[in-house]
């Protein structure tokens, strides 16, 4: 196992190398790294120290040293608004952005999974045609068209949810967090499950899929055959061969999750670091959107580690490899 | 000697929209306490879904029709849901053909093992730990309590087979049907499962169904044979009386067939035709269109008719007591 | 998704499966709501009551009012008008337009692209195939918004940006599942009987391979329709992509959403409905078309 995780761990730091290049590419190359890293309002004088400060007049090979440096000790750069450096202000916002993703998470799998094995037990019922019919709704609508429905029939005419901002939060270990206070679980509900829909639906295909390909194998014969209770059966012995497929698509699907929730964040003005980037994107402050993109994609490698680790906890096949004794 | 099972007339078929196919007619069949019975037939004989109709885990489409599965006198084609549940490993315990697939890979065997014993009784975690023990050094797994913890994929395939038996003889069951459990494996290893299976049933006085295509397996191992021909048995008997003295042109074919060590050089014995789709089956002796003896009289189903008073026949034509 | 269920073994003649398609009612109704909507779009300089972008054309004092409302000049705004005053169903028309166009165009795109990559790969194999794999594997590792977030930000708005970045999003997908069609296809005994017959690998790979991967290309690109068009809709929800001046379905929403709170639903609700149909309508007809073309799935 810990041969795997080694494996695994060095091939997320080259892919990762290989993502700062692209970065730096495209910010540095591409892009005209004197105007993103300018304010709007910058003139000659202004603009000629700017390239001198940033060493845009030396050779690229060593301007993307300097920023691979830089990157390593934490530095991306200072705000233009908030006149702080932006990864503060990340780390600052980011426990909204978790909290919002996993509490969509969670909504996901307590929902979807129930759900996709009823559909999976009897297929041709009515309530399952109707589960697939809403997971594939689920799965077609636009992110950002759902909230517009919630906030409308929730918010608007009905009164019952609030549409913007987090709710009242608390202190755990420095951390603000607000699914801990009736308030902000309050304003939390909305967002989160307009977040969810997609892996729901996904989980509730997944789910189905599993259930008709598992419960017809020869071990779940074997355990009715030795009379354990159909209860158990489900719960456990069909249960944890459906969720290893379920876990690694949830996994590779995580990543898009955050990236939507810029979108649910930015309908809900939910204040994490979507909402950062879509406000950054308005006042154009490119240190903070080049700062934001740098760490997504960073995040976005230790998830798929994270989830390969997982993967190879639950299937024991994978862990402990084919070695019969 | 009182009889275990009695199966009477039993009826299986397939139900779907677009017609039912009568899969099993008419089987019946007993095993005592302590009996080996074997069962054995071609695939699609129907044999292994006599075994699933005993235990009633057939697979829909499919499900019994008619007929009685008395076990020590009480049906249990009666029974409800649940009550069937508890029958199912105490009482009647079953072994599957190949063990890779019948433990479930993602559970350690202890789990497995847990489970099938905490599904009849409240056993504290301590008392399972220790019965698993013991059940799978009954078996001669070598290390037992290491073992526990293991996953199915890392024992070897005879290993699979003795924790599937060891879990099946758990609650100390009436009757065990086997289902074909020996031909996944290599020929070494089944010599040993044969042996090992033998014993145990000897030792408690289980009945068990040993279900198989082999007729050299069932020779060594079997105390009575019934042999099926698409979906009916038509021949049942004492292993001996049915091998050296087979009345059914069908066991006198399948004893041909098998080679024997005079046999080098010649040409191995075949029966002509192959045995007709369930959707095909001719009016009468289904073995009809492929026997030597066929008359006008078998398009006529023939009744299965006692010969001895061990010995049962389905034949208007019995061989009689011809040698080999 | 495996490489058996990504190739199509497709049983039939066209005509037969056109008819196959055509027996299933959901696949003919998503076929004609589509299509209807392509109408719609592509007419809209006809249809439209009004050049909701001509400022000749619009009045200030009509805005927010309800649908059904009337002008000062006898128009009935079917639909409502919006902030600016403009006739909703007119705008709602050359939003379809405008996305509609972004889609299918850079679907077609990524699919010509995707295709010769992976038509290359799996007729070149060796250290090609694994290399453009490779990328195609980074690539498809990435969530689409993402991607196309980190593009459009560094390109800033524009309709060629935004296709630019639909067709980098999509491409990899087609590449993919191409190169396993062909690889299975240049299998086949008919591919080594035209080898065998000196004809040219190109006339190979375009004559006869490519036409047996139509199928699955037909199939991908309805689904991966149905993504971009949601995808641009996100995008320009956000305000990156498509300038103000070409407002597609997506920036109709997002300069509604204003005024959902004070109960002026029509300026988002309605294109958003819209968008709703012709989304769902491609991946039904995706679905559809998979089901008809590739039985066994």
């Amino acid at each position: 196992m810990a041969e795997f995780i080694i494996k695994r761990v060095l091939q997320a730091l080259l892919v990762l190398l290989v993502m700062t290049v692209l970065v730096f590419f495209g910010v540095n190359v591409i892009g005209n790294p004197v105007y993103i890293f300018a304010s709007s309002e910058c003139d000659q004088a202004c603009l000629t120290k700017i390239i001198a400060d940033l060493g845009l007049d030396r050779p690229v090979w060593e301007q993307y040293l300097v920023f691979l440096g830089n990157l390593l000790q934490g530095d991306l750069g200072n705000s233009f608004t908030h006149g702080i450096p932006a990864l503060s202000l990340i780390f600052e916002r980011l426990p909204a952005t978790l909290e919002l993703a996993f509490a969509a998470l969670v909504l996901a799998l307590v929902i979807g999974l129930p759900l996709g094995m009823r559909a999976g037990l009897k297929p041709e019922a009515f309530s399952s045609r109707c589960i697939m019919a809403f997971s594939m709704i689920g799965f077609s609508l636009p992110v950002f068209w759902i909230g517009l429905i919630m906030i409308l029939v929730f918010s608007v005419q009905l009164g019952w949810m609030p549409s913007i901002g987090r709710g009242d939060t608390v202190e755990v270990f420095g951390t603000e967090f607000s699914f801990l206070t009736l308030n902000g679980l309050h304003h939390l509900a909305m967002p989160a499950f307009t977040l969810s829909l997609i892996m729901m639906a996904m989980v509730i295909r997944l789910t189905r899929a599993g259930m008709r390909e598992v419960l017809f194998a020869d071990y779940i014969k074997f355990a009715r055959a030795n009379g354990i209770r159909e209860r158990r059966i489900l719960s456990t012995h069909v249960m944890k061969n459906i969720l290893i497929p379920i876990v690694t698509v949830l996994g590779m699907e995580f990543g898009g999750v955050i990236a939507f929730a810029v979108v649910v964040e930015s309908i809900f003005s939910w204040p994490g670091v979507g909402k950062m980037l879509i406000d950054a994107i308005g006042v154009l402050d490119r240190p903070l959107i080049v700062a934001y993109l740098i760490f997504v994609v960073f995040m976005f490698v230790i998830l798929n580690l994270l989830v390969d680790i997982l993967y190879s906890i639950l299937d024991p096949r994978v862990r402990l490899g084919d070695s019969p004794t | 000697m009182t009889a275990v099972l009695d199966v009477r007339d039993l009826d299986t078929s397939f139900v779907s929209p677009s017609g039912t196919i009568a899969a099993l007619q008419g089987v019946s069949l007993t095993v005592n306490t302590g009996e080996i019975l074997g069962l054995v037939g071609e695939s699609g004989s129907g044999k292994s879904l006599t075994g699933f109709s005993i235990n009633r885990l057939i697979s829909p489409p499919g499900k019994v029709v008619g007929g009685q599965v008395l076990l020590h006198g009480q049906d249990v084609l009666t029974l409800g849901e649940e009550d069937m549940r508890q029958l199912r490993g105490r009482r009647i315990a079953m072994i599957f053909q190949d063990p890779m697939m019948t433990l479930n890979p993602v559970l350690r065997i202890e789990t497995q093992m847990y489970d099938a014993l905490s599904a009849h009784e409240s056993i504290t975690k301590t008392k399972a730990r220790s019965r698993a023990i013991a059940a799978l050094d009954e078996v001669g797994i070598p290390a037992p309590e290491d073992r526990l913890r293991s996953y199915p994929h890392q024992l070897s395939g005879g290993m699979r087979q003795r924790v599937a038996i060891a879990i099946a003889l758990l609650h100390r069951p009436d009757l065990i049907i086997a289902d074909e459990p020996t031909t996944a494996l290599d020929v070494t290893i089944q010599g040993q499962i044969l042996a090992l299976v033998q014993r145990l049933c000897r030792d408690r006085g289980t009945a068990l169904i040993w279900i198989t295509h082999d007729l050299a397996v069932v020779a060594g191992i079997a105390d009575r044979l019934a042999v099926m021909y698409a979906g009916r048995i038509v021949e049942i008997g004492g292993v001996d009386d049915v091998l050296d003295n087979p009345a059914h042109p069908y066991t006198r074919g399948l004893i041909d067939s098998v080679p024997a060590r005079g046999t080098r050089g010649k040409r191995l014995n075949q029966i002509p035709g192959r045995m007709p789709a369930l959707t095909d089956l001719p009016k009468g002796c289904a073995y009809a269109p492929r026997c030597p003896r066929a008359t006008a009289a078998c398009e006529a189903m023939p009744a299965i008719e006692p010969i001895s008073d061990t010995c049962a026949v389905r034949c208007f034509h019995p061989l009689t007591g011809e040698a080999s | 998704m495996s490489l058996t269920s990504s190739v199509p073994i497709v049983a039939g003649s066209p005509r037969d499966l056109a008819k196959r398609f055509m027996s299933v009612p959901s696949a003919v109704i998503a076929l004609a709501v589509f299509l209807g909507f392509c109408l719609l779009g592509f007419g809209a300089p006809l249809i439209a009551p009004q050049n909701p972008y001509d400022l000749r054309q619009v009045d200030i004092l009509d805005s927010l009012l309800p649908p059904g409302s009337q002008s000062f000049t006898g128009m009935t705004y079917w639909l409502g008008t919006d902030g600016q005053g403009r006739d909703m169903l007119s705008a709602m028309l050359y939003g379809i337009r405008i996305s509609l166009i972004v889609g299918l165009l850079s679907g077609f795109l990524a699919l010509i692209f995707g295709t010769m990559v992976g038509l290359v790969a799996a007729y070149r194999r060796g250290w090609v195939d694994t290399l453009l794999m490779r990328i195609v594997d980074l690539q498809l590792s990435f969530p689409t918004i993402l991607v196309a977030l980190i593009l459009l930000v560094i390109l800033g708005r524009g309709v060629d940006k935004i296709i630019f970045a639909l067709v980098v999003v999509q491409w990899a997908y087609f590449a993919r599942t191409v190169r396993g069609v062909a690889l299975v296809e240049g299998a086949r005994e008919y591919v080594d009987a035209a080898r065998g017959l000196r004809l040219g690998g190109l006339r190979i790979l375009l004559g006869h391979i490519l036409p047996n991967c139509l199928p699955t290309m037909l199939v991908v690109a309805t689904m991966q329709m149905a993504m971009a068009i949601s995808l641009e809709a996100t995008l320009s929800f956000l305000g990156l992509g498509l300038p103000p001046t070409r407002p597609s379905l997506g920036l109709l929403i997002a300069n509604g959403f204003d005024y959902l709170q004070s109960g002026r639903y029509w300026i988002s609700v309605l294109p958003g409905l819209v968008l709703l149909a012709i989304i769902i309508s491609a991946n039904v007809l995706g679905d559809r078309l998979r089901d008809v073309l590739n039985p066994r799935l």
